[in-house]
């Protein structure tokens, strides 16, 4: 790594290579997760994800037809029928448990008395005799085969139509969006007010709302709860929306003021010089300005109210009926903590909206974590 | 569609609301104070004295409800037992140093601390170095950014699902003891294992956070001015020390801030120990335990909120330090 001319094309091979098995390391997990969610249960349970694309290996058994099943054929006695069900295809074959899979598909087995097996590629197997069959069980005959890949949209169907994702979908979209509008409403106006208005106190409050960004959630559970509770609000989507609303302000208010004081002053001194009120201005220039920073702090908002466990967990309760989609999620993996399928399939469901949200508003997130971060921190 | 309804009229009563206060506050304020008349000029300044306050008014009220006054609440609770019927001093801080899970919780979180941060930041610090550096580097940011939207019990899903096990002999579907038997190793059951298993669980916080020291850091890399670069290439340096010795060095602000940034994080990890081994085999971590005093079995608000303070001393530095900087810049 020399850097000199000659050598560029082999680092930046080197810097390519390393970017993608980074990338790939990091996409891997909600990949497995993807995939998973579209293979049926005993997909899950016999192959990992990664061998889905390449058909999965399966091994068991099936008995042959009994004596009764036997026909005479040119002199021999003859048991036919077929070993594999479905589409599948044979890989190999046996007759012991011991070695399940001694024989290819074509080979011819001998039993002993005489009797001999062959089993051919699409699961047809031939047992002949020159004696006549005379046993009450079939033999049994061990199959390795293989089911080419497949993927369903069964799980999906399953999950949204029973299992209460449908209804956590909701209360989640319940408790998220007047969570994430009205802090942006009331912090708008606090960023302004400390923006631009001239009062006693100012530098304090400014500061006190840095100190508040970094308040540990839990710090504010217990007291929070007997305050709803004195107040007669209880648990209840108003209860989380006013605790989502306190929590977010503190990040809302520090956006909206670090973007709104990079405004222009000559544009708010002419306003003020025409006459407009402090409430025109705010209306007619400085929101309408300050759309990058209220879309960047509205996703903020979204993603974590909508990713959040705790605060729903405690201010929303944990009947089946009040869960969000983080608890009911949290319930499946301890309940149903096996069934990969339908766990796979929720949690697919429960991160596609942020992740969808997220590709589409993208800049402004990256936007928004530059302004809280670079700047002030 | 009951409950849509009851969303939707709760955001118009809420967004009316909040719209009427501002509005109508404002407008009586130009009634009581009109800034016309012989006495104009007073009028002005009285309403311009009241405006900001109605401008800030419900900012302050809930940041007062639901911050301040739950930080100092939780204090004078922390001093009272379970039920809060009885003052008892500082018995519940003297019971968390003699207890072992409170020990065991505060080992944890220091090992969180001095593990995550570090290596979020340097991944992150890799991840923007190679990014900007390639063609589609746009896109292989986005996709290490992406974890950052996923929630952590989603994560906890994705994680658990790659620590999967299935017994010494069986198909492993979980994808780390799969590599790990076909280099002929044994399954592990990897959240159980002792003392390594905490760090199954900062892998999962890890992968999360890389994605946001990436795109500060690949901001603070390109804010780098060419010229120092360059004089350093011209003057023989090879790239990892023109990486380690020019560039890391100008951004070093910056690290500080992705690192206090995720020392937060790390500090009130709770859903991530909580989904994956609810603070089992050795996991537990301060917000679950004080999670678990909280709400598992009978509560005890006396010790709960000993925890939350505990952890909110924790978290004071960087809030002081935050403060100090912010402050420094308003300058």
């Amino acid at each position: 790594m020399e850097g000199m001319a000659g050598q560029k094309s082999s680092l930046s091979w080197t810097v390519n290579i390393a970017a993608f098995l980074l990338v790939l390391l990091w996409t891997i997990p909600t990949l497995g997760l993807f995939v998973s969610s579209f293979r049926d249960r005993d997909q899950i349970s016999t192959s990992g994800w990664w061998q889905s694309f390449s058909g999965s290996e399966q091994t068991g058994f099936v008995r042959s037809g009994t004596a009764e099943d036997q026909v005479q054929q040119d002199g021999l006695y003859v048991i036919e029928g077929s070993a594999l069900e479905g589409t599948q295809a044979l890989k190999a074959w046996g007759t012991g448990a011991r070695n399940p899979a001694e024989f290819q598909p074509g080979d011819t087995a001998d039993l002993g008395d005489g009797i001999s097996l062959t089993v051919a590629e699409d699961g047809s197997y031939r047992m002949t005799s020159a004696q006549p069959f005379e046993m009450q069980r079939g033999e049994r005959i061990f199959t390795t085969t293989v089911s080419p890949p497949s993927f369903t949209t069964e799980n999906y169907n399953r999950v949204l139509t029973a299992g209460g994702l449908g209804r956590a979908f909701m209360n989640t979209m319940t408790v998220t969006i007047p969570a994430t509008v009205i802090p942006i409403l009331i912090a708008a106006f606090a960023a302004y007010a400390l923006a631009w208005m001239q009062f006693p106190g100012r530098a304090v409050l400014t500061a006190a709302v840095v100190g508040l960004l970094v308040v540990p959630l839990q710090v504010a559970l217990i007291p929070l709860l007997r305050l709803h509770n004195d107040l007669g609000i209880g648990k209840g989507y108003l209860g989380i929306w006013l605790a989502h609303t306190g929590f977010g302000l503190p990040l809302a208010v520090y956006l909206l003021r670090n973007y709104m004081v990079g405004l222009p002053r000559e544009i708010i001194e002419s306003a003020r010089v025409d006459g407009a009120t402090e409430f025109q201005i705010f209306r007619r220039i400085i929101l309408p300005l300050s759309f990058p920073a209220l879309a960047s702090f509205a996703i903020f908002q979204f993603l974590w109210v909508w990713n959040d466990l705790l605060v729903a967990t405690v201010f929303l309760g944990n009947t089946r009926e009040q869960l969000v989609m983080t608890g009911l999620l949290r319930e499946l993996m301890g309940s149903r903590g096996g069934e990969w399928e339908i766990l796979a399939t929720s949690a697919f469901i429960s991160i596609a909206v942020p992740l969808l949200v997220f590709f589409a508003m993208q800049k402004y997130l990256v936007r928004g974590l530059l302004a809280g971060s670079v700047k002030g921190g | 569609m009951e409950l849509l309804w009851l969303a939707v009229s709760t955001i118009a009563i809420g967004v009316f609301g909040c719209v009427a206060w501002f509005w109508g506050s404002n407008w009586l304020l130009d009634r009581a104070y009109p800034p016309k008349g012989d006495k104009a000029g007073d009028n002005i300044r009285r309403a311009n004295q009241i405006r900001p306050w109605l401008f800030l008014g419900p900012a302050l009220i809930f940041l007062t409800m639901y911050l301040v006054y739950p930080v100092l609440d939780s204090f004078w609770r922390s001093l009272f037992n379970s039920n809060g019927s009885r003052f008892v001093g500082t018995d519940n801080y003297t019971w968390l140093m003699r207890d072992a899970k409170f020990r065991e919780s505060m080992l944890n979180n220091m090992l969180w601390l001095l593990v995550v941060p570090v290596l979020a930041t340097l991944f992150g610090l890799l991840a923007a170095q190679l990014t900007d550096r390639i063609k589609w580097g746009n896109i292989g940011k986005s996709l290490i950014f992406m974890p950052m939207a996923i929630s952590f019990v989603g994560a906890g899903v994705i994680w658990k699902f790659i620590y999967e096990y299935r017994a010494s002999g069986e198909t492993q579907i979980g994808l780390l003891n799969w590599i790990v038997t076909q280099f002929g190793g044994e399954p592990q059951i990897w959240l159980t294992l002792p003392g390594w298993n905490n760090f199954f669980l900062m892998i999962v916080l890890v992968w999360i956070q890389t994605g946001f020291a990436m795109v500060i850091l690949s901001a603070a890399l390109r804010g780098i001015p060419e010229e120092t670069i360059e004089a350093a290439i011209l003057d023989g340096a090879s790239p990892l020390q023109v990486f380690f010795k020019i560039k890391v060095p100008q951004i070093m602000g910056t690290i500080a801030v992705v690192w206090t940034t995720v020392t937060i994080v790390v500090l009130k990890v709770f859903d991530i120990v909580f989904v994956m081994t609810n603070g089992q085999w050795g996991t537990q971590v301060l917000a679950n335990l004080m999670y678990d005093w909280m709400f598992r079995g009978t509560p005890d608000y006396g010790r709960g909120s000993a925890i939350a303070i505990v952890l909110m001393i924790l978290v004071t530095p960087i809030m002081v330090w935050n403060i100090y900087n912010a402050r420094k810049e308003v300058r």
